[in-house]
């Protein structure tokens, strides 16, 4: 079971949230009234919130954004790309559909597997729960930057050493956590491990191999 | 398929009178247990046997799964990744209403929007579906398919689905498998309604002596009910394909467990030459027996692409996933079983009911009735149909339900038969692999720390149990591969057949390799592609099984073409060459050799092509059922909170000739954490007031994510069966079987009051111990 409060994943926005019992989440929320012509005027991007993150970079506060797509620049992987997107893309469509950055995987679309995990400022988020917007402005790491000029992060490697891929669809999202992980706590214990990981669903049952990836790359950073 | 049957009885016609056929002394048995070599007659053009692991070079060794380095750095592309150039995405309407006739459907509103190119409705032809003039399907539970809409991105598609109007006609429903077998049940399906019965069947798994006898032989009958719940495959790839439709034929990419399933009955449904249809699958985001069939998407994309002209994109979402593409069917199993005193079992019964929803095969007497073989065996199985989403196999369908029964019953028995649990199945287990499985488990488990049930009196108590299942090796005789030796110093290996995760692609770079005394990075792999001679479908744990043999004969094949044309050269007979070590020698004068590479160059064409395709076992040896695994597992149990923890699964495994250990080790991990899954969380909720499934989302319905996971050892069973030119075997399903009823038995140890419903969740802990 996904254990919210064990969830390491700090958000760097406040959670958006979401009523179970109407379905509603904010991200479909924008795209209900928008739906409905109630955008047609636009929405002026207000300094609260008013696109799920508390703290809207600086490029998009007080413009006028959508209904239509309009032009953003993204940071994703050191690069500023600019892109067309509508404000109710989430961060994962901007990245796959737009970026062709297909290694971040959208599994559940509600923030629930992970799946979808990447960096955002240095820290995990759930690309699937932010609008492509609230990304404007910060940097964005995917699984696609964490081999360096071709040479592999010591956690892919390891991971390919104690074969901890299966199908494979979980494992971008879980190499992101991992990486955090090591960025930030380069000598975990197993617990720490799982702790890190707790909110990346595996269906394959890959975590075993997984926590021995993990711990031996820490092993050997220590050693060094 | 009549051409397949007169081949298959030519082939036996010729065994028989020993046509092209020779003799070949091969391993068979266990080793270090009772391997010994046996002869067997095996077809002309077939290898010479492979000793055992130890003395190979590649196979049987841990090379790396090829395809890692794809996974990890994300290049991997899966169905849901592919872009093509004007390509289109696709959403379906699927139905809110449980049971519905659907008196008209107004798409004008949907064909409006800006950004949409084309509306399909399912069950209509292309002619009718505008006009709306034709009959509509019935729909027979929330979720089902209606409607289609290709649009520029998904976003405008989503939003193009909900301008359409349907107007239904409710009809009552019902959802509960008990309710459903009621007098006055509502007809779960109209229009195939018989008087008040929504039941299917009786199957019966082959009946065996005579149970009345056996059970008057008995001095002691126990009988009890067990109930199992409806389980859901969860692929984090959910069922999903691309489908280029073109005037000279069809492209699709699918997610899926088998291309050529999908290549034939989307050409079936589209009234295709199955050579106009090509499908491929380069990856895909797991299976686990959902994605054997292509599923009503796959034809809502094919109808969309064909109506635009362009290709449609068309993956489920996580709700439909749940709602509509499968899963394990619950069961409300009543088993009795008589013993002698001595543990002989005398008679086996069971009656047995299951919801497959709108699906019919939901039957689980396998383990019943093949596990112990008690000479007087009943069973009786019907399917009740429901107004939910049809089945879908589900690794190890039926036995994973039947082995829940089974196994807590023996458990039982041996209590009350004053007998230690892996006593009892000594007794009147007959089969030897089990045996051995079982004292090697029992010496790495530590089973001699068990103690009487209910024995630890702390709050939170520790509890061991056992249990064990057998599983058959399926196999798929439509298993083919190609492997071509390229001049320019290329090697490859082709087949149709899938890699749904499990490692095919390595498995046969390494028997490739090794037949050709190469390492696996020499063999580049291209599997997947229906336009390769089709390759199993990856179900039954019957892919390794399968593929393998083929793809070595046909290795060996090729082999001895380019032995032929390099034997001039060395100085040598064709028939004294070997491959091994990267180099071509002759046995008989090793210094006549030359470099594997070094052959190729010297190759009269630009490839040597060779294809062989899996033949029978041989000498038709039917193979035992001992794939399956004795589990043993140690859970801790709070009797406050009514929480089990999982803390140790010791599993050990007949694997046959094991070709990739740490692939083995995964599937069987994959295996275990899914059965840990079934017996403590994983559960369908349906809400029998609306008919809608109530966790349709991966966030309510339970998985268990790492901090569930128990510590797993693995003990393997090298085994050899001496019935292909690999012996090797699949494993994925096997050791899922037994998981659920050993940790039922561990619970029962912990606290003494046995649990004979699944999920073994907290609440039916604390009623079990009268606490709420």
């Amino acid at each position: 079971m996904k254990k919210d409060n064990l969830n390491p994943q700090e958000q760097p926005s406040k959670k958006p949230e979401y009523n179970e019992e109407s379905g509603i989440s904010r991200r479909n929320f924008l795209k209900s009234i928008k739906g409905a012509g109630l955008m047609t005027a636009g929405t002026v991007i207000a300094g609260v919130g008013a696109l799920g993150s508390d703290a809207p970079s600086e490029s998009i506060k007080d413009r006028t954004v959508g209904p239509e797509a309009g032009v953003v620049e993204l940071k994703v992987n050191g690069v500023i790309k600019e892109i067309t997107v509508e404000p109710r893309e989430t961060l994962a469509d901007a990245l796959r559909d737009h970026l062709h950055l297909t290694g971040t995987k959208v599994a559940c679309n509600r923030g629930s597997c992970s799946s979808c995990t990447v960096l955002l400022d240095g820290v995990p988020v759930n690309s699937c729960m932010m609008l492509a917007l609230d990304a404007v402005g910060r940097e964005v790491s995917t699984i696609e930057s964490l081999a360096k000029n071709g040479e592999l992060h010591p956690l892919q490697q390891a991971f390919i050493d104690h074969d901890a891929s299966q199908c494979g669809f979980c494992t971008p999202g879980m190499l992101m956590s991992c990486a955090h992980l090591l960025q930030t706590n380069p000598h975990p214990t197993l617990s720490e491990v799982k702790n890190a990981i707790s909110g990346n669903l595996c269906r394959c049952g890959t975590h075993p191999h997984i926590f021995k990836a993990v711990l031996e790359v820490a092993d050997k950073q220590k050693r060094k | 398929m009549d051409m397949q049957r007169i081949e298959r009885a030519l082939e036996k016609l010729k065994r028989a009178v020993g046509i092209g056929m020779k003799r070949v002394t091969m391993p068979h048995g266990i080793p270090g247990h009772n391997l010994t070599q046996i002869e067997r007659e095996v077809p002309q053009e077939e290898p010479p046997a492979w000793p055992t692991n130890d003395k190979l070079s590649v196979v049987g060794k841990n090379v790396k799964r090829i395809d890692a380095h794809a996974k990890v750095t994300g290049s991997a592309k899966y169905t849901a990744d592919i872009r093509l150039p004007g390509m289109l995405f696709g959403k379906m309407l699927c139905s809110h209403h449980p049971h519905v006739r659907i008196r008209s459907v107004d798409t004008t509103a949907a064909e409006r929007l800006p950004g949409v190119a084309a509306v399909h409705l399912f069950g209509m032809t292309d002619s009718k579906d505008d006009g709306g003039q034709g009959e509509y399907p019935e729909i027979t539970f929330a979720g089902q398919p209606i409607a289609g809409v290709a649009a520029q991105s998904l976003q405008i598609a989503e939003e193009a689905v909900k301008l359409i109007r349907v107007e239904y006609k409710k009809l009552p429903f019902v959802v509960d498998l008990e309710e459903a077998q009621k007098p006055g049940a509502p007809a779960v399906i109209a229009i195939e309604a018989k008087e008040g019965n929504n039941l299917l069947g009786p199957w019966y798994s082959k009946p065996r002596g005579n149970i009345k006898t056996g059970f008057s032989e008995a001095d002691l009958i126990i009988e009890r009910t067990y109930k199992t719940q409806v389980q859901h495959h969860c692929c984090l790839e959910t069922h999903g394909v691309v489908v280029d439709y073109r005037n000279d034929g069809v492209t699709i990419y699918a997610s899926t467990q088998s291309t050529k399933n999908v290549r034939d009955e989307f050409a079936k449904a589209f009234g295709l030459p199955a050579n106009r249809v090509r499908v491929i699958c380069e990856f895909m985001g797991g299976g686990f027996g959902s994605k054997i069939k292509p599923g009503p998407s796959a034809v809502m994309a094919g109808f969309l692409s064909r109506k635009t002209g362009r290709p449609v994109s068309l993956m489920l979402d996580r709700r439909e996933e749940f709602l509509s593409a499968g899963n394990r069917p619950n069961s409300l199993q009543h088993l009795k079983i008589g013993a002698r005193k001595d543990g002989t079992l005398t008679a086996v019964e069971l009656h047995s009911r299951g919801t497959a929803g709108v699906a019919s095969d939901s039957g689980v007497g396998h383990v019943a009735r093949s596990l112990y073989r008690c000479p007087n065996f009943y069973s009786e199985h019907y399917t009740v149909l429901t107004n939910a989403g049809p089945s879908t196999p589900f690794r190890a369908p039926g036995n994973v339900q039947g082995c829940f029964a089974v196994e807590q019953l023996m458990d039982e028995l041996a209590e009350k038969l004053e007998l230690d649990p892996l006593e009892l199945r000594d007794r009147c287990d007959k089969s030897e692999t089990r045996r051995l499985e079982r004292l090697r488990g029992a010496e790495m488990f530590g089973w001699s720390r068990r103690r009487a049930a209910g024995s630890d009196t702390v709050i939170v108590k520790k509890g061991l149990g056992m249990a064990q299942a057998l599983w058959p090796k399926f196999l798929d005789l439509d298993s083919s591969a190609e492997v071509l030796l390229l001049k320019d110093g290329g090697i490859e290996v082709r087949s149709g057949v899938q890699d749904i995760g499990t490692g095919t692609k390595t498995v046969l770079a390494q028997v490739v390799a090794e037949e050709l005394g190469l390492q696996p990075e020499a063999i580049t792999v291209r599997i997947g592609d229906t336009l390769f001679p089709d390759g199993p479908t990856s179900e039954g744990s019957k892919v390794t099984g399968s593929i393998t043999p083929a793809a070595r004969n046909a290795a060996y094949k090729a082999k001895r073409q380019l032995f032929e044309q390099v034997a001039e050269t060395l100085g040598a007979e064709a028939s004294e060459l070997v491959a091994a070590e990267g180099r071509i020698f002759s046995k008989n004068e090793p210094s006549k050799k030359i470099a594997f590479q070094e052959a190729l160059k010297m190759m009269k064409r630009a490839r040597i092509s060779a294809t062989a395709t899996r033949s029978e076992n041989y000498e038709g040896k039917p193979v035992s059922e001992d794939l399956g695994a004795v589990q043993f597992a140690e859970v801790s149990v709070d009797t406050e909170t009514g929480i089990v923890n999982v803390e140790r699964i010791v599993t050990v495994n007949s694997c046959g000739r094991p070709i990739n250990i740490a692939q083995i080790e995964s599937q069987i991990e994959g295996a275990v954490i899914q059965g840990v899954s079934y017996a403590l969380y994983e559960n369908r909720v349906m809400d029998a007031a609306t008919g809608h499934q109530m966790n349709a989302n991966l966030q309510q319905y339970q998985l268990p994510f790492s901090m569930e996971i128990p510590e797993i050892e693995i003990v393997l069973i090298e085994s050899y069966d001496a019935a292909t030119s690999t012996d090797a075997v699949g494993i994925g399903e096997p050791p899922i079987i037994a998981t659920a009823p050993a940790i039922a038995n561990a619970v029962y140890n912990a606290i003494g009051v046995r649990i004979y419903e699944l999920p073994i969740t907290p609440d039916k802990v604390l009623k079990a111990l009268n606490k709420i």
